[in-house]
Protein backbone atom coordinates (compact mmCIF):
# COMPACT_ATOMS: atom_id res chain seq x y z
CA UNK A 1 0.00 0.00 0.00
CA UNK A 2 1.06 3.50 -0.84
CA UNK A 3 -0.17 6.04 1.14
CA UNK A 4 -1.07 9.01 -1.47
CA UNK A 5 -0.48 12.52 0.37
CA UNK A 6 -0.96 14.15 -3.57
CA UNK A 7 -4.75 13.56 -3.38
CA UNK A 8 -4.74 14.75 -0.28
CA UNK A 9 -3.53 18.11 -0.66
CA UNK A 10 -5.51 18.05 -3.75
CA UNK A 11 -8.63 17.90 -1.32
CA UNK A 12 -7.45 20.00 1.20
CA UNK A 13 -9.54 23.07 0.33
CA UNK A 14 -12.49 21.17 0.21
CA UNK A 15 -11.93 19.28 3.66
CA UNK A 16 -11.52 22.55 4.51
CA UNK A 17 -14.65 23.75 3.48
CA UNK A 18 -16.07 20.80 4.80
CA UNK A 19 -14.55 22.04 8.03
CA UNK A 20 -15.90 25.31 8.14
CA UNK A 21 -19.51 23.66 7.44
CA UNK A 22 -19.10 20.90 10.17
CA UNK A 23 -18.37 23.56 12.46
CA UNK A 24 -21.42 26.20 10.66
CA UNK A 25 -24.28 22.67 11.51
CA UNK A 26 -22.63 21.98 15.12
CA UNK A 27 -23.10 25.47 16.32
CA UNK A 28 -26.17 25.78 14.75
CA UNK A 29 -27.52 22.27 16.30
CA UNK A 30 -25.67 23.26 20.32
CA UNK A 31 -27.20 26.46 19.59
CA UNK A 32 -30.90 25.72 18.57
CA UNK A 33 -31.14 22.20 20.37
CA UNK A 34 -30.26 24.21 23.57
CA UNK A 35 -32.67 26.57 23.50
CA UNK A 36 -35.24 23.84 22.61
CA UNK A 37 -33.98 21.70 24.82
CA UNK A 38 -34.27 23.89 27.84
CA UNK A 39 -38.28 24.55 26.42
CA UNK A 40 -38.84 20.65 26.26
CA UNK A 41 -37.02 19.70 29.49
CA UNK A 42 -39.19 22.69 31.55
CA UNK A 43 -41.99 21.11 29.34
CA UNK A 44 -41.59 17.95 31.13
CA UNK A 45 -41.48 18.85 34.26
CA UNK A 46 -45.15 20.63 34.19
CA UNK A 47 -46.94 19.02 36.91
CA UNK A 48 -50.48 18.27 34.75
CA UNK A 49 -50.08 15.28 32.82
CA UNK A 50 -51.97 16.02 29.87
CA UNK A 51 -49.37 19.23 29.50
CA UNK A 52 -46.33 17.40 30.20
CA UNK A 53 -47.21 14.50 28.03
CA UNK A 54 -46.61 15.90 24.38
CA UNK A 55 -43.03 16.76 25.90
CA UNK A 56 -42.37 13.33 27.22
CA UNK A 57 -43.39 12.25 23.66
CA UNK A 58 -41.24 14.53 22.18
CA UNK A 59 -37.98 13.29 24.32
CA UNK A 60 -39.10 9.31 23.65
CA UNK A 61 -39.38 9.63 19.81
CA UNK A 62 -36.10 11.18 19.29
CA UNK A 63 -34.55 9.35 21.94
CA UNK A 64 -35.80 6.03 20.36
CA UNK A 65 -35.15 6.25 16.49
CA UNK A 66 -31.97 6.39 14.79
CA UNK A 67 -30.64 10.06 13.98
CA UNK A 68 -29.96 8.96 10.37
CA UNK A 69 -33.76 7.62 9.91
CA UNK A 70 -34.26 10.88 11.18
CA UNK A 71 -31.82 13.09 8.43
CA UNK A 72 -33.37 11.34 5.81
CA UNK A 73 -37.20 11.67 7.21
CA UNK A 74 -36.68 15.31 7.30
CA UNK A 75 -34.40 15.91 4.06
CA UNK A 76 -36.57 13.73 1.60
CA UNK A 77 -40.24 13.55 3.57
CA UNK A 78 -41.05 15.81 5.93
CA UNK A 79 -39.14 19.48 4.13
CA UNK A 80 -40.35 19.14 1.02
CA UNK A 81 -43.83 17.97 2.44
CA UNK A 82 -44.50 21.15 4.02
CA UNK A 83 -42.19 23.86 1.97
CA UNK A 84 -41.91 21.70 -1.43
CA UNK A 85 -38.49 21.90 -1.75
CA UNK A 86 -35.19 20.83 0.36
CA UNK A 87 -31.75 21.60 1.10
CA UNK A 88 -29.29 19.56 2.48
CA UNK A 89 -27.89 21.55 4.89
CA UNK A 90 -31.25 22.54 6.02
CA UNK A 91 -32.55 19.50 7.02
CA UNK A 92 -29.19 18.36 8.53
CA UNK A 93 -29.38 21.19 10.92
CA UNK A 94 -32.86 20.74 11.63
CA UNK A 95 -32.38 17.09 11.98
CA UNK A 96 -29.35 17.30 14.51
CA UNK A 97 -31.29 20.32 16.09
CA UNK A 98 -34.16 18.48 17.16
CA UNK A 99 -32.37 15.27 18.22
CA UNK A 100 -30.18 17.03 20.23
CA UNK A 101 -33.02 18.93 21.74
CA UNK A 102 -34.36 15.58 23.15
CA UNK A 103 -31.11 14.68 25.02
CA UNK A 104 -30.64 18.59 25.80
CA UNK A 105 -33.89 18.36 27.70
CA UNK A 106 -33.28 15.25 29.43
CA UNK A 107 -29.80 16.82 30.74
CA UNK A 108 -32.18 20.16 31.97
CA UNK A 109 -34.51 18.01 33.70
CA UNK A 110 -31.90 16.20 35.88
CA UNK A 111 -29.88 19.30 36.53
CA UNK A 112 -32.72 20.42 37.77
CA UNK A 113 -34.07 17.68 39.76
CA UNK A 114 -30.52 17.31 41.48
CA UNK A 115 -31.22 20.80 43.27
CA UNK A 116 -32.31 19.96 46.45
CA UNK A 117 -36.15 20.59 46.74
CA UNK A 118 -35.37 22.99 49.85
CA UNK A 119 -33.83 25.75 47.54
CA UNK A 120 -37.20 26.21 45.66
CA UNK A 121 -39.21 25.82 49.23
CA UNK A 122 -36.74 28.53 50.81
CA UNK A 123 -37.06 30.93 47.84
CA UNK A 124 -40.32 30.76 47.50
CA UNK A 125 -40.67 31.19 51.25
CA UNK A 126 -39.43 34.48 50.29
CA UNK A 127 -41.92 35.97 48.15
CA UNK A 128 -40.00 34.66 45.06
CA UNK A 129 -42.78 33.31 42.18
CA UNK A 130 -41.89 30.32 40.33
CA UNK A 131 -40.27 31.92 37.59
CA UNK A 132 -37.78 34.20 39.84
CA UNK A 133 -36.88 30.99 42.02
CA UNK A 134 -35.95 28.75 38.94
CA UNK A 135 -33.85 31.98 37.44
CA UNK A 136 -32.20 33.51 40.26
CA UNK A 137 -31.97 30.21 42.77
CA UNK A 138 -32.18 26.58 40.37
CA UNK A 139 -30.85 27.05 37.45
CA UNK A 140 -27.63 29.03 38.41
CA UNK A 141 -27.37 25.74 40.55
CA UNK A 142 -28.18 23.22 37.95
CA UNK A 143 -26.28 24.92 35.04
CA UNK A 144 -23.03 24.36 36.48
CA UNK A 145 -23.92 20.65 36.84
CA UNK A 146 -24.96 20.24 33.67
CA UNK A 147 -22.37 21.37 31.98
CA UNK A 148 -20.17 18.03 32.01
CA UNK A 149 -23.00 16.12 29.45
CA UNK A 150 -23.91 19.12 27.92
CA UNK A 151 -20.06 18.90 26.67
CA UNK A 152 -20.85 15.31 26.20
CA UNK A 153 -23.72 16.12 24.46
CA UNK A 154 -21.78 18.58 22.38
CA UNK A 155 -18.89 16.58 21.39
CA UNK A 156 -21.67 13.93 20.52
CA UNK A 157 -23.37 16.64 18.00
CA UNK A 158 -20.07 17.07 16.05
CA UNK A 159 -19.67 13.44 15.32
CA UNK A 160 -23.26 12.93 14.25
CA UNK A 161 -23.39 15.84 12.17
CA UNK A 162 -21.10 13.21 9.87
CA UNK A 163 -24.69 12.02 8.71
CA UNK A 164 -25.57 15.19 7.11
CA UNK A 165 -22.90 13.86 4.00
CA UNK A 166 -25.81 10.99 3.11
CA UNK A 167 -28.46 14.23 2.05
CA UNK A 168 -25.51 16.09 0.32
CA UNK A 169 -24.53 18.35 2.84
CA UNK A 170 -21.06 19.00 1.36
CA UNK A 171 -19.26 18.68 5.28
CA UNK A 172 -16.09 16.76 6.02
CA UNK A 173 -17.45 13.11 5.23
CA UNK A 174 -19.24 14.42 2.17
CA UNK A 175 -16.11 15.17 0.68
CA UNK A 176 -13.99 12.29 2.14
CA UNK A 177 -16.53 10.37 0.60
CA UNK A 178 -16.37 12.24 -2.56
CA UNK A 179 -12.29 11.51 -2.73
CA UNK A 180 -13.37 7.98 -1.84
CA UNK A 181 -15.75 7.77 -5.13
CA UNK A 182 -12.86 9.62 -7.29
CA UNK A 183 -9.80 7.54 -6.34
CA UNK A 184 -10.98 4.48 -5.26
CA UNK A 185 -8.90 5.20 -1.90
CA UNK A 186 -9.87 4.50 1.46
CA UNK A 187 -7.28 5.03 3.78
CA UNK A 188 -6.61 8.95 2.36
CA UNK A 189 -10.31 10.41 2.88
CA UNK A 190 -11.39 8.58 5.86
CA UNK A 191 -7.80 8.80 8.22
CA UNK A 192 -7.93 12.58 7.15
CA UNK A 193 -11.64 12.87 7.75
CA UNK A 194 -10.82 11.09 11.29
CA UNK A 195 -7.96 13.34 11.89
CA UNK A 196 -10.28 16.30 11.31
CA UNK A 197 -12.83 14.98 13.45
CA UNK A 198 -10.26 14.52 16.61
CA UNK A 199 -8.93 18.17 16.37
CA UNK A 200 -12.51 19.46 16.33
CA UNK A 201 -13.78 17.43 19.40
CA UNK A 202 -10.66 17.76 21.21
CA UNK A 203 -10.34 21.55 20.87
CA UNK A 204 -14.16 21.38 22.53
CA UNK A 205 -13.21 19.09 25.15
CA UNK A 206 -10.04 21.32 25.93
CA UNK A 207 -12.52 24.68 26.01
CA UNK A 208 -15.16 22.83 28.14
CA UNK A 209 -12.75 21.53 30.43
CA UNK A 210 -11.10 25.14 30.88
CA UNK A 211 -14.66 26.83 31.44
CA UNK A 212 -15.31 24.02 33.98
CA UNK A 213 -12.39 24.97 35.84
CA UNK A 214 -13.43 28.73 35.91
CA UNK A 215 -16.96 28.37 37.11
CA UNK A 216 -15.45 25.73 39.79
CA UNK A 217 -12.86 28.32 41.36
CA UNK A 218 -15.56 31.18 41.09
CA UNK B 1 -53.28 37.24 62.95
CA UNK B 2 -53.73 33.73 61.83
CA UNK B 3 -56.70 32.09 61.78
CA UNK B 4 -56.84 28.59 60.87
CA UNK B 5 -60.10 27.29 60.66
CA UNK B 6 -60.94 22.99 60.31
CA UNK B 7 -57.78 22.38 58.33
CA UNK B 8 -57.24 19.16 57.30
CA UNK B 9 -54.27 17.81 54.86
CA UNK B 10 -53.69 14.39 53.12
CA UNK B 11 -51.04 12.99 51.10
CA UNK B 12 -52.49 10.54 49.05
CA UNK B 13 -54.63 8.02 51.69
CA UNK B 14 -52.51 9.30 54.57
CA UNK B 15 -54.69 11.78 56.60
CA UNK B 16 -51.90 13.78 58.13
CA UNK B 17 -53.76 16.96 59.41
CA UNK B 18 -57.08 16.11 60.33
CA UNK B 19 -58.64 18.78 62.03
CA UNK B 20 -56.45 21.75 63.16
CA UNK B 21 -58.49 24.99 64.66
CA UNK B 22 -56.28 27.53 66.44
CA UNK B 23 -56.14 31.24 66.07
CA UNK B 24 -52.81 33.26 67.28
CA UNK B 25 -52.84 36.90 67.98
CA UNK B 26 -50.05 39.60 66.59
CA UNK B 27 -47.15 39.37 69.07
CA UNK B 28 -47.77 35.58 70.88
CA UNK B 29 -45.02 33.36 70.26
CA UNK B 30 -46.45 29.55 69.96
CA UNK B 31 -44.45 26.64 70.54
CA UNK B 32 -45.79 23.37 68.55
CA UNK B 33 -44.33 20.49 70.13
CA UNK B 34 -45.36 16.29 69.32
CA UNK B 35 -44.20 12.95 68.30
CA UNK B 36 -42.44 12.60 65.18
CA UNK B 37 -44.86 12.32 62.20
CA UNK B 38 -47.77 13.89 64.30
CA UNK B 39 -47.70 16.49 61.46
CA UNK B 40 -45.85 19.87 63.10
CA UNK B 41 -43.88 20.34 59.86
CA UNK B 42 -46.65 19.97 57.58
CA UNK B 43 -49.26 22.38 59.87
CA UNK B 44 -46.48 25.10 59.53
CA UNK B 45 -45.69 24.68 55.82
CA UNK B 46 -49.86 24.59 55.23
CA UNK B 47 -49.61 28.18 57.11
CA UNK B 48 -47.51 29.49 54.21
CA UNK B 49 -49.06 27.43 51.57
CA UNK B 50 -45.49 25.15 51.19
CA UNK B 51 -48.18 22.20 50.76
CA UNK B 52 -51.42 22.53 49.55
CA UNK B 53 -54.53 22.63 51.77
CA UNK B 54 -56.88 19.88 51.20
CA UNK B 55 -59.42 21.11 52.84
CA UNK B 56 -60.31 24.06 55.57
CA UNK B 57 -59.03 27.31 55.73
CA UNK B 58 -56.15 29.97 57.24
CA UNK B 59 -56.26 33.24 57.35
CA UNK B 60 -53.25 35.63 57.63
CA UNK B 61 -54.35 39.13 58.35
CA UNK B 62 -57.94 38.28 57.39
CA UNK B 63 -56.66 36.89 54.22
CA UNK B 64 -57.91 33.68 53.17
CA UNK B 65 -55.10 31.97 51.81
CA UNK B 66 -56.62 28.82 50.52
CA UNK B 67 -58.55 31.20 48.38
CA UNK B 68 -57.64 31.06 44.40
CA UNK B 69 -57.82 34.72 44.03
CA UNK B 70 -54.96 35.50 47.03
CA UNK B 71 -51.62 36.18 45.49
CA UNK B 72 -49.31 33.65 47.42
CA UNK B 73 -46.34 35.39 46.81
CA UNK B 74 -47.77 38.31 48.73
CA UNK B 75 -48.44 36.32 51.65
CA UNK B 76 -45.26 34.40 51.66
CA UNK B 77 -43.46 38.42 51.95
CA UNK B 78 -45.13 38.79 55.18
CA UNK B 79 -44.23 35.60 56.33
CA UNK B 80 -40.71 34.21 56.71
CA UNK B 81 -39.56 30.64 57.36
CA UNK B 82 -36.81 29.18 58.53
CA UNK B 83 -36.04 25.23 58.07
CA UNK B 84 -34.52 22.78 59.58
CA UNK B 85 -31.89 22.37 57.12
CA UNK B 86 -31.14 25.89 56.98
CA UNK B 87 -31.28 25.44 52.60
CA UNK B 88 -29.24 28.82 51.88
CA UNK B 89 -28.31 29.66 48.61
CA UNK B 90 -25.05 27.72 48.06
CA UNK B 91 -24.19 30.22 44.70
CA UNK B 92 -24.36 33.74 46.58
CA UNK B 93 -22.44 35.04 49.38
CA UNK B 94 -24.04 35.66 52.99
CA UNK B 95 -25.32 39.26 52.07
CA UNK B 96 -25.80 38.07 48.69
CA UNK B 97 -28.49 35.57 50.06
CA UNK B 98 -30.04 37.98 52.18
CA UNK B 99 -30.08 40.74 50.06
CA UNK B 100 -31.78 38.59 46.69
CA UNK B 101 -35.22 38.56 47.74
CA UNK B 102 -35.50 42.29 48.40
CA UNK B 103 -33.77 43.19 45.21
CA UNK B 104 -35.88 40.92 43.27
CA UNK B 105 -39.40 40.83 44.77
CA UNK B 106 -39.27 44.32 46.36
CA UNK B 107 -37.34 45.67 43.75
CA UNK B 108 -35.06 47.99 46.54
CA UNK B 109 -32.27 49.21 45.90
CA UNK B 110 -29.18 47.72 46.03
CA UNK B 111 -27.71 50.32 48.23
CA UNK B 112 -30.54 49.87 50.74
CA UNK B 113 -30.70 46.24 50.64
CA UNK B 114 -27.15 46.53 51.19
CA UNK B 115 -27.39 48.51 54.53
CA UNK B 116 -30.08 47.07 55.56
CA UNK B 117 -29.04 43.42 55.28
CA UNK B 118 -25.58 44.52 57.18
CA UNK B 119 -27.50 45.87 60.03
CA UNK B 120 -29.38 42.11 59.80
CA UNK B 121 -25.86 40.36 60.15
CA UNK B 122 -24.96 42.39 62.65
CA UNK B 123 -28.26 41.42 64.81
CA UNK B 124 -27.23 38.10 64.47
CA UNK B 125 -23.88 38.71 65.01
CA UNK B 126 -22.35 38.12 61.72
CA UNK B 127 -21.20 40.88 60.22
CA UNK B 128 -17.66 39.72 59.71
CA UNK B 129 -19.31 36.55 57.57
CA UNK B 130 -21.07 39.24 54.99
CA UNK B 131 -18.82 38.11 51.74
CA UNK B 132 -18.00 34.08 52.36
CA UNK B 133 -20.27 31.60 50.84
CA UNK B 134 -22.84 29.79 53.19
CA UNK B 135 -19.97 26.39 52.56
CA UNK B 136 -17.56 27.91 55.27
CA UNK B 137 -19.88 28.78 58.26
CA UNK B 138 -20.88 26.11 61.18
CA UNK B 139 -23.99 25.15 61.55
CA UNK B 140 -25.29 27.39 64.00
CA UNK B 141 -24.01 30.48 61.34
CA UNK B 142 -25.78 29.09 58.82
CA UNK B 143 -28.97 29.10 60.57
CA UNK B 144 -28.15 32.47 62.41
CA UNK B 145 -27.46 33.42 58.36
CA UNK B 146 -31.07 32.21 57.43
CA UNK B 147 -33.11 34.02 60.18
CA UNK B 148 -31.42 36.64 58.96
CA UNK B 149 -32.60 36.33 55.61
CA UNK B 150 -36.05 35.65 56.30
CA UNK B 151 -36.00 38.99 58.20
CA UNK B 152 -35.08 41.05 55.15
CA UNK B 153 -38.22 40.71 53.92
CA UNK B 154 -39.54 42.67 56.62
CA UNK B 155 -42.09 39.77 57.60
CA UNK B 156 -44.98 39.80 60.33
CA UNK B 157 -44.81 36.42 61.30
CA UNK B 158 -41.90 34.06 61.57
CA UNK B 159 -42.31 30.39 61.23
CA UNK B 160 -39.52 27.98 62.44
CA UNK B 161 -39.07 24.12 61.87
CA UNK B 162 -36.99 22.64 64.46
CA UNK B 163 -34.49 25.44 63.43
CA UNK B 164 -31.74 23.72 65.80
CA UNK B 165 -32.43 19.96 65.22
CA UNK B 166 -29.37 19.66 62.69
CA UNK B 167 -26.67 21.26 65.32
CA UNK B 168 -24.52 20.65 67.06
CA UNK B 169 -25.35 20.60 70.62
CA UNK B 170 -22.89 23.26 71.35
CA UNK B 171 -24.28 25.48 68.98
CA UNK B 172 -28.18 25.31 69.67
CA UNK B 173 -27.56 28.39 72.26
CA UNK B 174 -26.66 30.76 69.49
CA UNK B 175 -29.86 30.20 67.70
CA UNK B 176 -32.25 29.96 70.56
CA UNK B 177 -30.22 33.50 71.74
CA UNK B 178 -31.46 35.15 68.38
CA UNK B 179 -34.94 33.81 68.66
CA UNK B 180 -35.64 35.06 72.04
CA UNK B 181 -34.47 38.49 71.10
CA UNK B 182 -37.09 38.17 68.23
CA UNK B 183 -39.84 37.15 70.48
CA UNK B 184 -39.09 40.41 72.66
CA UNK B 185 -38.54 42.70 69.88
CA UNK B 186 -42.95 41.11 69.28
CA UNK B 187 -42.28 39.47 66.64
CA UNK B 188 -45.37 37.02 66.01
CA UNK B 189 -44.18 33.76 65.97
CA UNK B 190 -44.49 30.05 65.31
CA UNK B 191 -41.74 27.54 66.82
CA UNK B 192 -41.79 23.89 66.31
CA UNK B 193 -38.87 22.63 68.56
CA UNK B 194 -37.92 20.09 70.67
CA UNK B 195 -36.08 22.77 73.04
CA UNK B 196 -38.10 22.54 75.66
CA UNK B 197 -36.71 24.93 77.88
CA UNK B 198 -37.04 27.35 74.99
CA UNK B 199 -40.63 26.79 74.78
CA UNK B 200 -40.64 27.30 78.75
CA UNK B 201 -39.03 30.31 78.51
CA UNK B 202 -40.47 32.34 75.39
CA UNK B 203 -43.93 30.75 74.72
CA UNK B 204 -47.13 32.57 75.16
CA UNK B 205 -48.61 29.28 74.56
CA UNK B 206 -47.55 25.72 73.92
CA UNK B 207 -49.47 23.44 71.45
CA UNK B 208 -49.00 19.57 71.88
CA UNK B 209 -50.09 17.76 68.36
CA UNK B 210 -50.62 14.27 67.92
CA UNK B 211 -52.07 11.84 64.98
CA UNK B 212 -52.92 14.90 63.28
CA UNK B 213 -54.90 16.78 66.13
CA UNK B 214 -53.90 19.15 68.44
CA UNK B 215 -54.89 17.43 71.34
CA UNK B 216 -53.76 20.02 74.12
CA UNK B 217 -52.87 23.75 74.65
CA UNK B 218 -52.21 25.93 77.17
CA UNK B 219 -49.29 28.03 78.51
CA UNK B 220 -46.30 26.35 79.18
CA UNK B 221 -46.27 26.52 82.79
CA UNK B 222 -50.14 24.52 83.01
CA UNK B 223 -48.84 22.36 79.99
CA UNK B 224 -45.37 21.14 81.40
CA UNK B 225 -46.35 21.42 84.97
CA UNK B 226 -50.24 19.89 85.03
CA UNK B 227 -51.02 18.31 81.68
CA UNK B 228 -54.45 16.89 81.34
CA UNK B 229 -54.24 14.45 78.58
CA UNK B 230 -52.64 10.69 78.96
CA UNK B 231 -50.80 11.33 75.71
CA UNK B 232 -49.11 15.03 76.87
CA UNK B 233 -48.59 13.05 80.03
CA UNK B 234 -46.78 10.13 78.03
CA UNK B 235 -44.89 12.89 75.54
CA UNK B 236 -43.63 15.27 78.22
CA UNK B 237 -43.10 12.22 80.43
CA UNK B 238 -40.28 10.54 77.52
CA UNK B 239 -39.03 13.94 76.73
CA UNK B 240 -38.34 16.24 80.02
N1 LIG C 1 -44.40 15.30 50.93
C1 LIG C 1 -44.98 14.28 51.59
N2 LIG C 1 -45.51 13.26 50.91
C2 LIG C 1 -46.10 12.22 51.55
N3 LIG C 1 -46.19 12.11 52.88
C3 LIG C 1 -45.67 13.10 53.62
C4 LIG C 1 -45.02 14.23 53.02
N4 LIG C 1 -44.59 15.05 54.00
C5 LIG C 1 -44.95 14.47 55.16
N5 LIG C 1 -45.59 13.30 54.95
C6 LIG C 1 -46.14 12.41 55.99
O1 LIG C 1 -46.91 13.17 56.87
C7 LIG C 1 -46.75 12.75 58.20
C8 LIG C 1 -46.43 13.92 59.09
O2 LIG C 1 -45.18 14.45 58.71
P1 LIG C 1 -44.58 15.75 59.36
O3 LIG C 1 -43.28 15.98 58.70
O4 LIG C 1 -45.57 16.86 59.31
O5 LIG C 1 -44.37 15.30 60.85
P2 LIG C 1 -43.58 16.06 62.00
O6 LIG C 1 -44.52 16.16 63.14
O7 LIG C 1 -42.98 17.31 61.50
O8 LIG C 1 -42.46 15.01 62.35
P3 LIG C 1 -40.92 15.27 62.74
O9 LIG C 1 -40.90 15.56 64.21
O10 LIG C 1 -40.29 13.93 62.44
O11 LIG C 1 -40.41 16.36 61.91
C9 LIG C 1 -45.69 11.66 58.18
O12 LIG C 1 -46.35 10.42 58.27
C10 LIG C 1 -45.04 11.79 56.84
O13 LIG C 1 -44.65 10.55 56.36
MG1 LIG D 1 -40.99 17.98 61.07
Amino acid sequence: MDFRFDIIVEYAPFFLKGTLLTIGLSLAGIAIGTILGLFIGLGKMLKNRWLSFPFECYITIFRGTPLMVQILLIHFAVVPFIIDDTNGIAAAIIALSLNAAAYIAEIFRAGILSIDKGQMEAARSLGMNHVQAMRYIILPQASKRMIPPLGNEFIILIKDSSLASLVAAPEIMYWGRAMNGQYFAVWEPYLTAAVIYLLLTLSLSYLLHRLERRLATE
Amino acid sequence: MIRVEKLKKSFGTNEVLRDINISIQPQEVVVVIGPSGSGKSTFLRCINRLETITEGHIYIEDKDITDKKTDINKIRENVGMVFQQFNLFPHKTVIENIMISPLKVKKAKESEAKEKGMALLRKVGLEEKANVYPDSLSGGQKQRVAIARALAMEPKIMLFDEPTSALDPEMVGEVLEVMKQLAKEGMTMVVVTHEMGFAREVGDRVIFMDGGYIVEENIPAELFGNPQNERTKLFLGKVL
